[in-house]
Order: C-alpha cells, then structure tokens, then sequence
C-alpha cells in the first residue's frame, strides 16, 4: 500500500500550493465576491481533470484486483470442472476404489467425509452455542469476556496441523481412542468451533432487543427468555454457522492425517473406533504419494470435483439462506 | 422466588464453563504440544535445534537444525503477504467503497468461496497446472518452489485480509467521509487521505491474520513448495517449510522416537509463531478502535 500512498502525496503536493495561493491572497489582497476561491479546480481545468483521471485510474485498479480473485476461483473451478467431469459417474461415486487405487471409486471416502464433518458438527454446535449464549447473553465487558475472546480469536489462529499434532498426542495416543472416527471429529470439532461461536453470535445479535424486553416484562427469567424466545429467533442464522463449520470439517486435511485418515481400508466404518478413508485425504495420497500418480490422474481429478461441489453446495446454500434471513427482522 | 434465582445462577455459570472450553482447549493444546516435544531437547540445545544448519532426522546420527525449515516458512510467508496484502486491500475498498450494491453481491460470494476453497484443492492445483506452468515459461528446474507455494498461499489469505479490512473500512463512521466529501475532496482523495487512515489499524489486524494463516498452511505447502530442507538462494528454488515437514514425516517417524520429539518441537515453534501473530493482530485491534468520530 505504500506505493499508493506515495502517488497520493504527489497529489497533494499539486492541490496544497494552490489552496495556500489562494488563502495568502484572501489576507493580502482586496475583498473578492465569494465562492470564486473554494474551489482550485474550478479555476484550473487541467487540474480537475487531473484528479479525476487520477481517480478513475485508481479505482480502475481496484476493479482489477477484486476482479484478479473472481479470475482465480473461476479458473480452478473450470479447470477441475473440464477435466474431472468425465471421471464421474454412478460406479465412481458408489465403488470402493480397485486395482491398487487405479480404477473403481470413492465411495467410502465420501462415506467417511461424511461421518467426519457430521461428527465434528455434533461435537462442536453444542458447545459453540453455548459459547455464543454466554459471550452475547450473559457477559458484561470485563476481564473473563476480554479471555474468553482471547481465547477464541487464538484458537481460530492456530494451524490445523498443529490440530493435528493436538489430535495425536490426546484423542489418539492419551485417550487411546487409536486412529479413529472418533479422533478424527473430536479433533475437528475443535477447528470448526471458533467458526459456530462467530456465527451464533452474530445470530444472537440479530434478534432484536425488544423481543427479550417483552419477555422479561412478562416475567419471565433470563433463562426462560434465552430458551423460549432469543434461541427459536436465532436458530436459523445459527444453521448457516453449523453448515459453514461442516464444509470447513469437510475440506480439512492436515488436521485428520495422524488423527482418522488411512490410505485405504477394506470396509466401511462399523464404529467410532475404525479408522477412515476421507475425501481430501484421498486427493493429496493420490496425487503424491500413490505408486501409479499419472494413471490415477482422472481418479484425482474426479475427487477433487466432488470435494469442491460439496464444499461449494454447502457454502451456497449458507450464503443464500443467510441472504434470505437477513430481510426477516 | 428463591429457588428460581439460584437456578438462574447455576445456569449462568453453566454457560461460563461452556464459553471457557476454547481457552481449555488452547490451554491443552500448549500442553501437550509441550509435553511431545520437549523431550528433544535432552539430545539437541534450543539454540542449536532453531538455529541448527541441518535437517537430516534419519540419517546416523540425526541432524536436529530446524534453520532452514524456518526460513523457508519466514520466505513463503513473506512472499505470499506480498502479494496477498495489496490484492486483498485492493478488493476490500472496492467492494466497500466503489462497487455498486449489485456488484457487492456477486463478488462478496466470490470471496467467501475463495475462503472455502479446501486447501488440499488448491495445492492440487499448484502441482498440476502451475508448477509445469512454471517451469517451462520460465525454464527453472523444478515448478515446484518458493514462488508457486507463495502464489497459491496468497489466494488463501486473500478472503481473510479483504473481508476483516472491509469490515473496518464499513465500520469507519459516515461523518469522517461526508467532511470530506463537502471540503471538495474527490472520492479518490476521501478514500486514500480519510477512509484508509481511519480504518488502519483494522486492516493491520487483517494483515496479521492473513500472515497467520499463511505461515500456519500445510497441505499448499507439503504439495508445491518442493520439499528440500535447504536455506533457498533464489525465488525459484524449493523449499521445505515447517507444516511441510511435520506433515510429511510424521507418518515415518517412530514413536516416540527422537524424529517424532522433534516434530512435535516443531509444532510447538509454529504455534507459538501464530500465537504471537495472533495477539499481534488482537493488540492491535483493541488500541486504535475506532471510537466514534471524533478520533482519527
């Protein structure tokens, strides 16, 4: 930014001098009729142009950057659409993989995905919401809400391999829970939680004062308003935080390499303690680590396809229903 | 009436206890991470495990020097923020300032999907169509380097960056921009002399952030940057940042092992690295809030 900060000083330099002209003027000479002087501009035609080519040259660039990440979502979904469509059909989607990962599908990836990300969310909502309920509800500003925000803003910060680290050293080696299901939702249960509390607040936040006035001056306790009227008014915008916190849990890879993730298992999971084949996970050994990297190419592609349109489905559905509730209070 | 107010008490305190998990979890996080990685430390001295010229874990006698791995993080990180800090500002003022309503709701969307974007995908992607991109535009030995894992990782911080600093560009009060607007300031002017310094220290804080997530990003940087725990001597060269490298070896290293210490050594560094961004950007923000008009 400091590039543009310096054009803008070159700016300034050209205004200032005339403004300075004028007010030395003003104090020296005779009284002028007003308005004549206010504006440098009006005077020197060249000038205003000049500050308006200036504008739109810069507001031009805007434009192009905010264009330049359009550009590049397009490109990486075209690109995956292109060449991952033709891997997807019905046995791909509902196939274990065969042949050594060469052929077959990924059904038990999507399967575990699932379980995965559903987990975490089972994991996570509670406790976000009940997050939510005190940090907007209950807390006063103070040392234990500065904390506790603390704590929350730190949390959403720490890197999801270092979750996964976490993961590890707790749920799969202290709580002996082994590589497993449930390891592997714990462990993202704690990434998306950060995700759940900023959306249930923000949820709590929209219903309006006076729908818990009314109820206290009914009578009822801070409890019985929270249960009976702020959460049925919040719940909805709280759906669009559990379903953003379940695309997140979906698209998560690093966080479930040493805490749920195999290469490869032989059936579906029957338990919370059997470990997983996932999505992402799926992706990065195929496209990294796999024997046969070339020959699996269209297996990558086609995985990658389903990942993206399972995130973005999600997410969209979020953005439009979140769209749609916002015109409601 | 008395029975209903010690209820009302216990549930307070319910939910304190629930809202305090984050903090416990950051807390065992710290724990743990301490408790595996510590034990290093026993072979290897602090200083010659961060500033230690040689990564070789496997080889007889190991060499625990995570120097290069930090580098390579510090140089991605710093790259990245290169591109991502202008792009990511950029498309905040445009989408605060500049476009119109309509426009607003197609690339605010744009953005939250960009955020979306599982990173294995764009690590994919980096390996795919960048990296032979790359290397045979620019005819370099490998695409897989500094330059592309930096690139890809600039589209990841970009959605953080641009929606916190629009965020503080939106929150900057009307007044300041209507005072301007009437002395016959441009909008151009308003933007860039009255909205950008009032709403500085929130797109610090993006900043940081966008850095924070940047330096904390594995699969980007375990599929593109190459994976060669050398001290890089150009752009172009491949590297092996510190998510990589637990990333990859982690599978490898044996229980308990010195290997299996260390990287958890490493994590400890990469959390602490992102804890400090973190307070950074909370420092920060809480300092130069922005308290209504009369400040700027």
């Amino acid at each position: 930014m400091t590039g543009l900060g310096g054009k803008a000083l070159v700016a300034s330099r050209v205004d200032d001098p005339h403004a300075d002209l004028t007010r030395t003027k003003e104090k020296a000479g005779p009284p002028k009729k007003p308005g004549g002087s206010v504006f440098p501009g009006q005077r020197n035609g060249s000038l205003a142009l000049g500050r308006r080519l200036f504008q739109t040259g810069f507001f031009n660039l805007f434009r192009a950057a905010a264009l330049i990440n359009g550009l590049a979502l397009f490109i990486i979904v075209a690109f995956l659409l292109l060449n991952g469509w033709r891997a997807i059909n019905w046995t791909f989607l509902s196939q274990a993989p065969m042949d050594s990962m060469t052929k077959g599908g990924i059904f038990p990836c999507i399967v575990g995905t699932f379980f995965l990300s559903f987990g975490a969310m089972l994991v996570a909502f509670p406790w976000g919401v009940a997050s939510a309920i005190y940090l907007h509800e209950y807390a006063r500003p103070g040392t234990t809400l500065r904390m506790i925000r603390l704590g929350i803003n730190n949390l959403a910060g720490v890197p999801s391999i270092v979750f996964g680290l976490f993961g590890l050293a707790f749920f799969v080696i202290r709580c002996n829970f082994k590589v497993s299901l449930l390891s592997g939702a714990l462990t993202l249960g704690a990434i998306i939680l950060p995700v759940i509390i900023g959306t249930a607040e923000e949820a709590l936040r929209a219903v309006p004062s006076t729908y818990r006035e009314a109820s206290l001056a009914l009578g009822a306790t801070k409890w019985q308003t929270i249960y009976r009227v702020v959460l049925p008014a919040a719940f909805p915008g709280m759906l669009t935080g559990c379903i953003l916190g379940v695309s997140r849990a979906a698209g998560e890879t690093a966080a479930i390499m040493f805490t749920a993730a195999v290469f490869f298992t032989r059936q579906l999971p029957s338990s919370l303690f059997d470990p997983v084949m996932a999505l992402p996970y799926h992706i990065y050994v195929l496209a990294t680590a796999g024997t046969q990297i070339e020959l699996t190419r269209p297996l990558q592609y086609g995985t990658a396809l389903v990942l993206i349109a399972l995130v973005f489905g999600m997410n969209l559905i979020a953005i439009f229903y979140r769209a749609r509730l916002q015109r409601r209070f | 009436m008395k029975n209903r107010q010690t209820r009302e008490k216990i549930i307070r305190i319910c939910f304190l206890v629930a809202a305090s998990i984050s903090i416990l979890v950051l807390f065992m996080i710290l724990v743990f991470l301490f408790a595996e990685g510590m034990p290093i430390f026993r072979k290897v001295s602090v200083w010659n495990f961060i500033f230690g010229q040689e990564w070789y874990p496997t080889s007889s006698p190991p060499d625990f020097g995570i120097f290069p791995l930090l580098v390579a993080s510090l140089a991605v990180t710093f790259l990245s923020a290169l591109i991502s800090i202008p792009l990511g500002v950029m498309t905040a003022i445009y989408l605060a300032e500049i476009a119109s309503a309509r426009i607003r709701e197609i690339i605010k969307p744009v953005v939250e999907l960009l955020a979306a974007l599982p990173s294995v995908v764009i690590g994919f992607f980096g390996m795919v169509v960048v990296a032979p991109f790359l290397q045979e535009t620019l005819d370099i030995a490998t695409g897989l380097n500094l330059f592309n894992a930096s690139l890809m990782l600039a589209f990841m911080a970009v959605p953080t960056i641009c929606s916190v600093s629009e965020d503080a560009i939106y929150s900057v009060p009307r007044e300041l921009k209507e005072a301007s607007l009437a002395l016959g300031a441009t909008h151009w002017e308003t933007i860039c002399r009255v909205m950008i310094p009032a709403s500085l220290s929130g797109i610090s804080t993006a900043t940081i952030l966008g850095m924070s997530r940047a330096i904390g990003e594995t699969m980007v940087v375990l599929m593109v940057a190459g994976g060669a725990a050398i001290i890089p001597t150009s752009i172009f060269k491949p590297v092996r940042p510190m998510p990589a490298s637990i990333a990859a070896e982690m599978a490898e290293a044996p229980f308990r092992g010195d290997h299996y210490h260390a990287l958890f050594a490493i994590g400890v560094v990469l959390f602490l690295f992102t804890l400090c961004f973190n307070l950074a950007a909370d420092y920060v923000a809480q300092k130069h809030k922005q308290v209504g008009a009369a400040t700027l």
